[in-house]
């Protein structure tokens, strides 16, 4: 499967996207560059994380302007696959390519830390690979992580399985605490109503290897794998 | 031309910063906050013909990019006249960004 992983000024885990994709997974992957308009065929986008443009405004909202963005906006709308991990959601929340909206962590802090989280569906081009409720850990690290959405968007976008992770504890149970950043209902990850574009705040491409810590990462790049085939 | 904006987060959506400022308030003895807010602050100097074009431009700039619609409200005060700090401001018009309006 041939991936494209976008480089934005200020992006931080675009080495490790690749990484992952090409040393890891042996995949057909290449860097592509914020100003460029093409997506050099790429099946699947990558928008990874990191401070695009400094998080200046908002976070994700300048990224969202970059020229590229419009050939990602647009491969979207032809079904194409786009994943956003961390500041990769932001911009696509930004972009209203994703709905809601990520804001400061409720405790104010910026949490670099494993957490866990739930599959709650497994039947989307992002998740097929895991169980529904298999419980994945994986690491985060930001300051603006707290997914919010409008409540009655959010009873839609449960209805619709369009919540595929969410925060729980190590055995699986939803609990305050094991919210790291004050999500509304706990979200980590969310799918839009076409089921083509998923934003995440967990790092999947941090958890690809034993020696990285876990390699549950893997399950969300196998998952899009597996539909090239 | 000066047109001045005030974003601030949305009613009913949680802003963990304004509560934090709430609390440090309250800690140094200051009584009777009952809520705090923390919103952003934005000056644009701009060409305009008038108070009007200037202040629908912004909107459109509020509504593109410098405020997020879902979870943040807007409101624009235009100031006629050179964009000096010195001088007394004019409020000539305000909007404030309603809930499903169109951008």
């Amino acid at each position: 499967m041939k991936w494209g992983v976008v480089r934005f000024p200020g992006s931080l885990d675009d080495g490790d996207a690749l990484y992952a994709l090409r040393d890891v997974m042996g995949q057909d992957a290449a860097m592509l560059w914020h100003k460029d308009e093409s997506l050099g065929g790429a099946q699947c986008v990558v928008l990874p994380g990191g401070f695009s443009y400094g998080d200046y405004l908002r976070c994700g909202a300048i990224a969202r302007f970059s020229p590229i963005m419009k050939s990602v906006a647009r491969f979207a709308a032809d079904g194409g696959l786009v994943i956003g991990m961390c500041n990769g959601f932001q911009i696509l929340c930004e972009a209203h390519l994703l709905p809601g909206a990520l804001m400061r962590n409720r405790s104010l802090s910026f949490i670099c830390e494993e957490v866990h989280v739930r599959v709650e569906n497994a039947h989307t081009p992002f998740t097929r690979a895991a169980r529904a409720g298999q419980i994945l850990r994986l690491p985060i690290k930001h300051g603006e992580g707290c997914y919010v959405a409008p409540t009655e968007e959010l009873a839609q976008m449960e209805e619709r399985g369009q919540v595929l992770l969410r925060y729980v504890d190590a055995s699986g149970s939803e609990s305050e605490a094991a919210n790291p950043n004050g999500s509304m209902r706990a979200i980590a990850g969310v799918v839009n109503d076409r089921f083509n574009v998923f934003g995440l705040m967990p790092h999947p491409e941090h958890a690809v290897e034993r020696l990285l810590g876990g390699e549950d990462g893997l399950k969300i790049f196998q998952s899009i794998a597996q539909g090239a085939r | 031309m000066l047109v001045k904006v005030f974003i601030t987060p949305r009613k009913g959506i949680l802003d963990p910063q304004g509560h934090a400022v709430e609390g440090a308030l309250k800690s140094l003895g200051f009584t009777g906050v009952a809520s705090v807010r923390v919103g952003r602050y934005i000056t644009i100097d701009i060409d305009a013909p008038s108070a009007a074009t200037a202040e629908a431009a912004v909107t459109q700039m509020c509504d593109q990019l410098l405020a997020n619609p879902n979870i943040e409200d807007y409101r624009c005060e235009v100031e006629v006249g050179a964009p000096s700090a010195e001088k007394p401001a004019t409020l000539l018009s305000g909007s404030s960004r309603k809930p499903g309006l169109a951008g």
